[in-house]
């Protein structure tokens, strides 16, 4: 049904038609408005059967999810930003014992200095948690992306987490296709665990392996990943099928065909680098857009595929890999992997950290540089070059600056006022 | 509690022998009927008093539920040396997760058993004191605040055992473990203020908080029966002495653990809806010398280059239980006599 809704709304709405029986949940922006939905859906009982624990840190709403889904409840939750962080012991655990719990990561950054906007800083953390990650690129993917995520995750036995943008895709009120409740039930087929707490017949989840064991016990994790590079195209045709409509897979291209630039991104940027990926078009420019909707298992032939024919590769990444920018981000690190060409150029550009906005002039400023070859190897888009120099230069004068964000901030308000008072 | 009068023909321990007893209220320590919960075979130390606490209190509360019971364990000596694969201890549904995450874990199992319709099926969350009231304290408070229906018990051995004896936020004042060693002007722990997890359990008013000791285990499967036998959020606080991480022998295990009652050091007590409902009575008072004089974690204290003055401090904790529980004023209490003909037993403790 076609619906203008909120994006944090549709994905709640959507959850709830997947039947989930136990959510546990801490608010954190900017992913309360799901679970506050979620809870009015149980309280009402609009939602049933389901449980929904208030808990008190993202610790325990993880730690819950384990011993609800170890206890054979198909299971949910939300968090993002500072609150994943807090869970990620419990991540590793989840994944490690193999429990298939659905997650909404409401992408946000991560302090210090604290900061609520959307940037992938908190889930690219956790790429290697052993949890599957999707990325949505508008709200009815990440509406979409729930309903394939607990087939996937309790086809295979392991974690989903499915990351849209906050504010930018949470927020956003858009037109939403909300599936069915007959659509979901005839997709997604009750949960049968594969490992239960059963007083009828008792297993002992979670003991200790040693070095005899345990390199297999992680090789099998791994080969489960594998096999979603499998099983995740197959739902999501599955899906297209069921439902009349594309949403999720591993890779998508937009414009790819003969491209000598291809631009590599995931989220909600999409959709601003496609409509510049047209423009340019438009203008004759070879250029073209491939979506990693599937981050980990890396969907290495799929990327290797999008991006054969390719020139340069601009990787557009929401994420800093502190220490290691000179060579490349987080993503664009992945993707280098993927060339056919170990010496074309990849670009990385870290953009939009922190909430800055990713407009379109900056993007077809640095396309045409790009194509221009005219790029450093990591670029950080939109970087106010003075304002750094300038703390740089206090640093270099003096011993003690005091907070360093705080001088930045200083030095940025001092200017708008300077410029204001001589417009 | 049942109670049952008795003829009282033994001196000198206060111990009432099992064949005093009716048979149905006989503790039985090996029959066919035992489930055996965490069943021999495991890796626990010589007179490890977790071992014994664990398995006296989980087959009682699988007893009470007709077996319909999951367990949750956090991090710690009883996860680990009651496994590894494949040589689980465990003959109930048992959950490892992490180390602070015990109590939140057992909530999530309690609300899938809830929403599946099964809430015959009842859950236990047990940790060490390191796991309880140090690093799982805020799941645990959680867990008490929403009043989930969860049994937590706490085998307090006053330390981080399982990491090889460093100081919890258990550890007594005094006491040595290896990261309180015995050098400097104050050797040992230090006199912080405590962290009395029975009392901080109460303050959340759940329905039942209780105290019990190794040494009179009838006195804890009667606590986890009653537990059992209640909803919500309930509390266990069992004091197992180490004989590693104390220095004590491993064949004193009991009767350190008594005399830490019997010192006053530690308040044997239940409370229900955060109101102390009961205590069990020290019988005789024993100065806290002869509690820290088994234990090499005190040596420094005792002995001619010892310090009499923190043995006083000691000893003012004690009285301060004491007064604060009304530890003495039972019928026998305090008078240090050694009954010759009947005791009227308040329970079958000591």
């Amino acid at each position: 049904m076609l619906t203008q809704i909120e994006g944090s709304l549709a994905v709640a709405k959507t959850v709830a038609l997947c039947r989930p029986e136990v959510v546990p949940a801490y608010p954190i922006s900017p992913q309360t408005h799901i679970v506050e939905a979620l809870s009015a859906m149980v309280k009402s009982g609009e939602l049933t059967p389901c449980e929904f624990i208030n808990v008190e840190s993202e610790f325990s709403a993880m730690s819950v999810a384990i011993g609800a889904s170890a206890a054979g409840a198909r299971t949910y939750t939300a968090t993002a930003s500072q609150g994943l962080l807090f869970m990620v012991e419990a991540l590793y655990n989840a994944s490690g014992l193999g429990l298939p719990i659905v997650m909404t990561v409401a992408n946000r950054a991560i302090g210090a200095p604290i900061n609520i906007w959307n940037d992938h800083s908190d889930s690219m953390s956790q790429r290697d948690s052993g949890w599957i990650q999707m990325y949505a690129r508008s709200n009815q993917e990440a509406a979409d992306l729930h309903v394939q995520a607990f087939r996937i995750a309790e086809e295979l036995s392991t974690p989903v987490m499915v990351c849209m943008d906050g504010f930018l895709l949470t927020h956003a009120v858009e037109q939403v296709d909300l599936p069915e409740q007959e659509q979901v039930d005839g997709f997604l087929p009750p949960y049968e665990p594969r490992q239960v707490l059963d007083p009828a017949d008792p297993v002992t989840i979670g003991a200790m392996v040693g070095p005899e064991a345990f390199t297999e016990v992680k090789y099998l994790a791994h080969h489960t990943h594998m096999q979603a590079l499998e099983l995740i195209p197959q739902v999501a045709e599955e899906f297209r099928q069921a439902f009349g409509r594309s949403s999720g897979g591993l890779v998508d291209t937009y414009r790819c065909e003969d491209a000598d630039t291809v631009v590599v991104a995931l989220g909600s940027v999409l959709g601003t680098i496609q409509d510049v990926v047209d423009d340019l078009r438009d203008e004759g420019v070879s250029i073209g857009a491939v979506s990693l909707l599937t981050l980990r298992p890396f969907p290495l032939d799929e990327l290797h595929e999008a991006i054969r024919g390719a020139r340069r590769v601009v990787v557009v990444e929401k994420a800093l890999a502190v220490g290691i920018g000179g060579i490349g981000g987080i993503v664009s690190l992945n993707v280098r992997v993927a060339l056919s060409d170990p010496t074309l150029p990849v670009y990385t550009v870290i953009a939009g950290l922190g909430g800055r906005p990713i407009t379109m002039v900056s993007l077809r400023r640095l396309f045409a540089d790009a194509m221009a070859d005219r790029l450093e190897r990591t670029t950080f888009l939109d970087l106010d070059t003075e304002l750094v120099e300038r703390e740089l230069a206090r640093v270099a004068a003096k011993r003690r600056t005091g907070p360093l964000a705080e001088n930045i901030i200083r030095d940025a308000s001092a200017i708008a006022a300077r410029q204001a008072a001589e417009a | 509690m049942t109670t049952q009068q008795i003829r009282f023909y033994q001196t000198g321990s206060f111990a009432v022998g099992n064949r005093l007893v009716d048979v149905e209220l006989r503790s039985v320590q090996s029959t066919v009927d035992r489930t055996n919960s965490i069943n021999s075979g495991h890796r626990a130390c010589q007179g490890c008093g977790e071992a014994l606490g664990a398995r006296y209190a989980l087959d009682a509360a699988m007893r009470a539920t007709n077996n319909q019971l999951i367990a949750v364990n956090a991090t710690g000596c009883l996860e680990v040396f009651s496994t590894p694969y494949p040589e689980s201890s465990w003959q109930l549904p048992w959950i490892h997760s992490l180390f602070g995450n015990a109590p939140a874990v057992a909530t999530g199992v309690a609300a899938a058993m809830r929403v599946k319709g099964r809430s015959d099926v009842r859950v236990v969350a047990q940790g060490g004191d390191g796991g309880t009231v140090d690093i799982g304290f805020g799941a645990l408070s959680g867990m008490f605040e929403r009043n989930d229906d969860v049994l937590y018990i706490c085998y307090d051995n006053e330390a981080y055992m399982n990491t090889g004896v460093q100081r919890s936020g258990a550890t007594p004042p005094a006491a040595r473990t290896m990261t309180t060693q015995v050098v400097g002007s104050e050797p040992g722990n230090i006199f912080g203020q405590g962290k009395n997890l029975p009392r901080i359990a109460m303050a959340h008013d759940i329905p039942y908080v209780a105290t019990a000791t190794v040494a009179d285990l009838r006195d804890l499967e009667d606590k986890v029966e009653k537990a059992m036998s209640m909803r919500g959020a309930r509390y266990l606080h069992v004091l197992v002495p180490c004989p590693l991480g104390w220095g004590s022998a491993s064949g004193k295990t009991i009767e350190v653990a008594r005399l830490a009652k019997e010192s006053g050091l530690f308040p044997v007590f239940e409370a229900e809806n955060g109101v102390v409902v009961s205590v069990s009575p020290i019988r005789r008072q024993v100065p806290v010398e002869r509690y820290l004089e088994l234990q090499a974690r005190y040596k420094h204290l005792l002995g001619p280059h010892g310090r009499p003055e923190v043995v006083e401090h000691l000893q003012a904790i004690a009285e301060k239980n004491i007064a604060r529980y009304g530890l003495l004023s039972g019928d026998d209490g305090g008078q240090g006599l050694i009954p010759d003909d009947v005791e009227v037993a308040h329970t079958f403790s000591i």
